[in-house]
């Protein structure tokens, strides 16, 4: 049997950019569930001072995080040294969405992985194989 | 205090075994109480899994049975465990709790700084340099790969998303910011189409917003001099700062705040030159590979 995936509510303390109705009702929820859940003030200050706890938080195996958008998330966690597993992250976006889609996205039991993946750009020197660069 | 490097005091919410469960309320006006402080909560029931323990301090909030807190410690030594018990504690007394023992422990304190710096997207980053060439406040520097990082975030200037906009691959993101694609949004063509027009700010700030300024001052200066209003001379050197922000969604303190003409010159030159060894650095790599 597979381990559930672990639930991370962002509560993006210092800005306003998530609607306050969304973070509250989804915050509500999760406190009226009887699920075990991670919350923290703001990943994006926790980013800025390198926060080991991020680690702890990108470690535990399958996730879902309500914050903001995946794009950021993934590379928030990144900046801090502490990347998220590709494959097991699905970000719910509170930014956009409603509480209830965010809420039913954490309760399924399905993840959906839903991480950014793969270069968009042309690889920089510094990224490509050194026989590559001779080429 | 330097930024970097403090640990969140995780503070547990227990109402297992030998404790009593908080109403949903009273659950929901804690979490919010504690996170609006800046801690990091964790509750745990037997429903679902947390993060695995760390070696962060961490203290154990409950209603333990007969108010009493269990007196315990980490086996191994490595964790500061502490237990409080919070019967009849409403949330301002739980927060002051809190804030008590993450002093003692020097675990991070939150809210002194509001948390706005450029996050680099790699899967878009091309390592170009031009961020680097263009930050007068040392914010970017490169790894040992020399590859383009983030280094002194606390520098940034709050809710300015300058850098963002001179970033060809729109791989600059400021996660707060109010619109995509620079929030974190997915990047459109029309998006990278849009920064291809954008304004040259590079220019705007290094030289020609004290151009206008001193146009501007000079004839301020012979208008005042007559009124002799110092107040409105500097009403107009806002006035003119404003639009020159707007064009650039620059925050008008921003620019206010900028440092001399002669200091933006120097800066500008160090971090061009600073680039221009990385990317000289760069194609050393690649020829010699
Ligand atoms: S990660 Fe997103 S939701 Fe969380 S603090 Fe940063 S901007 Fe806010
Ligand atoms: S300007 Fe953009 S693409 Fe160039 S190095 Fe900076 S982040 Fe990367």
């Amino acid at each position: 049997m597979t381990t559930p995936p672990r639930i991370l509510y962002c509560n993006c303390t210092y800005a306003q950019v998530v609607p306050k109705e969304v973070k509250e009702a989804v915050l509500k929820k999760l406190c009226e569930s009887g699920v075990a859940f991670d919350a923290v003030a703001d990943l994006c200050e926790m980013s800025a001072r390198l926060d080991p706890a991020l680690k702890r938080l990108a470690d535990g195996g399958a996730v879902k995080i309500a914050a903001c958008y995946p794009r950021a998330v993934k590379w928030l966690f990144h900046a801090a040294k502490a990347p998220l597993p590709i494959e097991a992250a699905e970000i719910l976006n509170m930014r956009v969405q409603s509480a209830d889609e965010v809420a039913n996205a954490l309760f399924s039991a399905e993840l959906q992985p839903n991480l950014p993946t793969g270069k968009a750009t042309k690889p920089s020197a510094v990224e490509l194989p050194k026989s590559e660069v001779a080429a | 205090m330097p930024l970097k490097e403090q640990t969140t005091l995780r503070v547990v919410l227990y109402e297992g075994d030998g404790a009593q469960p908080l109403e949903a309320g009273d659950r929901f006006t804690t979490m919010t109480t504690l996170l609006e402080k800046g801690f990091a909560v964790t509750r745990v029931s037997d429903k679902g899994r947390v993060a695995p323990a760390d070696r962060t301090s961490l203290l154990v909030l409950g209603r333990f049975n007969d108010g009493r807190a269990p007196l315990g410690e980490d086996a191994s030594g490595l964790v500061n465990l502490r237990f409080q018990d919070i019967t009849d504690f409403d949330s301002n007394r739980i927060a002051e709790a809190v804030e008590t023992l993450r002093a003692e422990t020097n675990a991070a304190k939150h809210g002194d700084w509001k948390p706005w710096f450029p996050v680099i997207d790699y899967d878009r980053c091309t390592n170009c340099m031009q961020c680097l060439s263009f930050c007068l406040f040392g914010v970017y520097g490169v790894d040992e790969q020399q590859r383009i990082q983030v280094q002194n975030n606390d520098n940034c200037k709050t809710n300015c998303p300058a850098c963002s906009r001179v970033c060809p691959e729109a791989a600059i993101m400021f996660p707060k910011y109010k619109a995509g694609p620079i929030n974190g949004d997915v990047v459109s063509d029309a998006d990278l189409q849009r920064e291809k027009m954008k304004i040259d700010i590079s220019a705007l700030l290094g030289g020609d917003v004290y151009a206008m300024l001193r146009e501007r001052s000079e004839k301020a200066k012979s208008r005042f001099s007559k009124e002799r209003d110092a107040d409105k001379a500097l009403q107009e050197r806002q006035k003119c700062l404003v639009k020159l922000a707007s064009a650039g969604d620059i925050p008008p303190e921003v620019l206010m705040s900028l440092p001399s003409p002669e200091e933006i010159a120097r800066r500008a030159e160090e971090a061009k030159a600073k680039a221009q060894t990385v990317l000289a650095a760069q194609q050393r790599g690649a020829s010699t590979a």
